[in-house]
């Protein structure tokens, strides 16, 4: 029998919430689902293998050179500072959700305890997260390469513990620099920045160095392998560890462990304290400029002026749409460079922008069309259903040609033809995208939907492969090739499957 | 010599089941002008009638008149005249009360100058106008149920429909509540609304009607209720558990 009040009894109760949690985020909410997420789970788990086999298979044997520890480690930089984002996400909402916050402070537990637990909570749910992405990879690794690759797990276990160290020291950092009430916003605008960062950086790198956006060509430069230090190096022991080095390995986790206890013990006891101030700032007045009279509209004009003002003032938002936005600069620049030289990387340029889109869409149009504040007052005024569902569909796809109309605008400079074609792509993409979030929505409040957690899976997967389907069509019509047809025909595929398997209002 | 009084809301056999049915062939009268309070215990069918009168809910059976329109043929026009407040308010977050009044003019069509005059007024009788330029997001409970209240009314409706408007509001905010409410019905508005403070129901409404297992058990003014308990001196509380437990071993049959 657990005591109460202690460490265990309070890992537990943490363990707990955070279970429910992952099954509420897989099920949607509904439990009666659980059978067909399993079925679905197993099936994209096969489907991962696959594509880890295609992409990893061949270098299962690969012995520890300079050249491939590089990879390793650059490949292992770009996943942790995603590790990074999302764990400064999640210290973000443990700091913002007000939650059990008043029964924690007003029980007579030791806030550090309880903080100490949270802090690993976090730790666990990140680290488990990326050990669940990455085990496709390092399946097929030891599949072909041998039983030394499930070190991997260990580093992956370690990058998690270490992201949320530095998360929780970077958000701390944040309050007591600029406030709680400046870091909600912050603290999402960076994490989404260093989320989109490092592969925002190689893929410039790669645009100015091999003209490609591959993200892995400037770690096999010339410049790159002539600087990196010698294969010996202590520099790269987590890539060691990665192939297998029991000895690194050990190292690589003692290290992490140290950094997370570090943590744990400089920050756990401040955090209650940090996390009142932050959960308080809900309550703070925002004033605006006020209305100049009310102005004469349509109900469609008020719903989608609405909606545009609420996203604009969505501080959750502003960060996941400027973390797309940024992914716009390394084709923005090779637009910008192919325009220059005369060059034909147009093509590479429109399956990203087209790509983008729909992925834009589909998190405007699940937050546009499911997340409805006021639903009673929407659902009572003198307005036909599908007039205010046209509404949040026109306020959609009006975001979208404004973030992307600037893009396609410079195009048309470089080739009409192009820009056509990039035009099309990202319309069709974003209403593709947006009829998969029509048919898959909820009704739920705006809060509730920070992580998309009533989202169904199905829905983002088929939004995912819509937009794949749809960039893939723009790049093969781009360069002139009836192949075109097929990635087309798979999109529109996918849309009829969704209209089949969707809930029934 | 009879009267005239039209009919602002007649119900005649609604019936509305989830797993059980929540609304039983329930027969309902309210006139114009008139404020009604309903009654009952938890789970008799207060809300689910409302809420199919607001046409948030279809019925599975029955009719609904507002004004003389039929809500189910025609409930675009019925809900122009009908406003709805529900116990929790539901406003945005990230807009000003004045942004949100001015949304609601645009939804009920509402010319934009009488829109911005009305939007004025109550924002002033309800203790709005020096936060009406602040966003929602750091309003008590008591100041959004009033942003709510200020939509529901903005547009000038015949009926108006509430559902537990005062739960949680301190008694300042209950006041103004009740004073805008009053000053509707004596402007010829007809005002139904539950509530479990029996307290407001016996001080305000005209009538009162009390619902237990999706039926109507019993209805009319305070006066009226106690002779059909036998029971002349009591509350309207008294009135209303000898009412309510009258039903039980009826409804357990």
């Amino acid at each position: 029998m657990i005591q109460p009040a202690t460490l265990t009894w309070l890992a537990g109760h943490e363990l707990r919430l955070s279970w429910r949690d992952w099954v509420s985020l897989m099920t949607a909410g509904r439990r009666h689902r659980t059978r067909t997420v399993a079925i679905a789970l197993v099936l994209f788990a096969a489907l991962m293998h696959l594509i880890a086999w295609s992409m990893v298979g061949r270098y299962a044997d690969v012995t520890a050179d300079k050249s491939t520890l590089v990879i390793v480690t650059g490949s292992m930089l770009l996943s942790w500072s995603l590790l990074l984002s999302q764990a400064m996400e999640s210290v973000t909402r443990a700091f913002y959700t007000r939650s059990d916050l008043d029964l924690i402070l007003a029980s007579p537990v030791s806030p550090r305890k309880v903080f100490s637990i949270r802090i690993g909570r976090i730790a666990g749910s990140v680290a488990l997260i990326a050990m669940l992405l990455a085990s496709p990879f390092i399946n097929i690794l030891t599949f072909f390469g041998g039983a030394h690759w499930l070190a991997a797990y260990g580093v992956v276990a370690a990058m998690g513990a270490v992201a949320a160290a530095f998360a929780v020291a970077l958000t701390i950092a944040l309050i007591r620099t600029i406030g709680p009430k400046r870091t909600r916003l912050i603290a999402q605008i960076v994490a989404a920045v260093i989320g989109a960062a490092f592969v925002i950086g190689l893929q410039v790198a790669a645009i100015l160095s091999t003209g490609s956006l591959s993200r892995f060509a400037p770690l096999q430069s010339e410049t790159v392998m002539t600087h990196a230090p010698s294969a010996d190096s202590a520099l790269w022991l987590p890539a060691r560890a990665v192939m297998g080095d029991l000895a690194a390995l050990a190292v690589v986790a003692g290290v992490s462990l140290i950094l997370l206890a570090a943590s744990i013990l400089i920050f756990a006891g401040n955090f209650g304290e940090h996390a009142t101030a932050a959960s308080g700032v809900s309550s703070a007045v925002v004033r605006q400029r006020p209305v100049r009279g009310f102005r004469r509209r349509s109900p469609g004009s008020v719903l989608r002026h609405k909606e545009w003002t609420l996203l604009l003032r969505d501080p959750w938002l502003i960060s996941q749409t400027l973390m797309q936005i940024l992914y716009l600069l390394p084709p923005a620049l090779m637009l910008w460079i192919s325009f220059r030289e005369g060059g034909g990387a147009l093509i590479v340029l429109i399956p990203v922008v087209v790509m983008a889109a729909g992925q834009l869409s589909g998190g405007l149009a699940w937050l546009s069309i499911s997340g409805e504040d006021a639903p009673d007052l929407v659902a009572t005024a003198p307005v036909m259903a599908r007039r205010i569902t046209i509404a949040k569909v026109e306020a959609v796809l009006g975001a979208v040609a404004i973030i992307f109309a600037p893009l396609v605008i410079a195009l048309t400079f470089a080739s009409l033809f192009s820009a056509l074609i990039c035009g099309l792509g990202i319309l069709i993409a974003a209403a593709a995208a947006t009829y998969i979030q029509l048919c898959f929505r909820v009704q739920a409040r705006r809060s509730q939907f920070r992580r998309r957690q009533t989202s169904s899976r199905i829905a983002t997967f088929a939004e995912a492969l819509s937009s794949i389907g749809w960039a893939a069509t723009s790049a093969l019509a781009a360069s002139g090739s009836f192949l075109a047809l097929f990635p087309a025909v798979m999109a529109l595929g996918i849309l009829a499957g969704v209209r089949v398997i969707a809930p029934r209002a | 010599m009879t009267l005239y009084r039209p009919i602002a809301l007649g119900i005649r056999g609604l019936c509305k089941a989830y797993d059980r049915p929540a609304v039983d062939h329930l027969d309902l009268t309210i006139y114009g002008g008139e404020f009604y309070s309903l009654l009952g215990p938890n789970g008799a069918g207060k809300t689910t009638t409302l809420r199919v009168v607001a046409g948030l809910l279809k019925p599975d059976a029955g009719s609904i008149a507002i004004d003389g329109i039929d809500a189910l043929a025609d409930p675009v026009a019925a809900k122009q005249i009908t406003a709805w407040l529900s116990d929790e308010p539901m406003i945005y977050d990230k807009l000003t009360p004045f942004e949100y009044l001015e949304f609601v003019a645009g939804l009920w069509r509402i010319d934009a100058k009488d829109a911005e005059r009305s939007a004025t007024e109550l924002t002033e009788w309800l203790g709005l106008s020096p936060h009406a330029h602040e966003r929602c997001e750091g309003f008590s409970k008591g100041m959004r149920q009033k942003v709510a209240l200020a939509g529901a009314l903005v547009h000038d409706p015949k009926v108006i429909i509430l559902d537990e408007p005062l739960t949680g509001l301190d008694a300042g905010s209950a006041r103004q509540v009740k004073n805008v409410l009053k000053e509707r019905v004596r402007a010829g508005g007809t005002v139904i609304m539950t509530t479990h403070i029996l307290e407001v129901a016996e001080r305000m409404a005209d009538r009162i009607g009390v619902i237990a297992h999706g039926r109507l058990i019993a209805e009319g003014t305070l006066d009226e209720l106690r002779r059909q308990t036998g029971q002349t001196a009591t509350s309207l509380e008294d009135t209303f558990l000898t009412l309510v437990a009258e039903t039980v071993p009826v409804a357990a049959e």
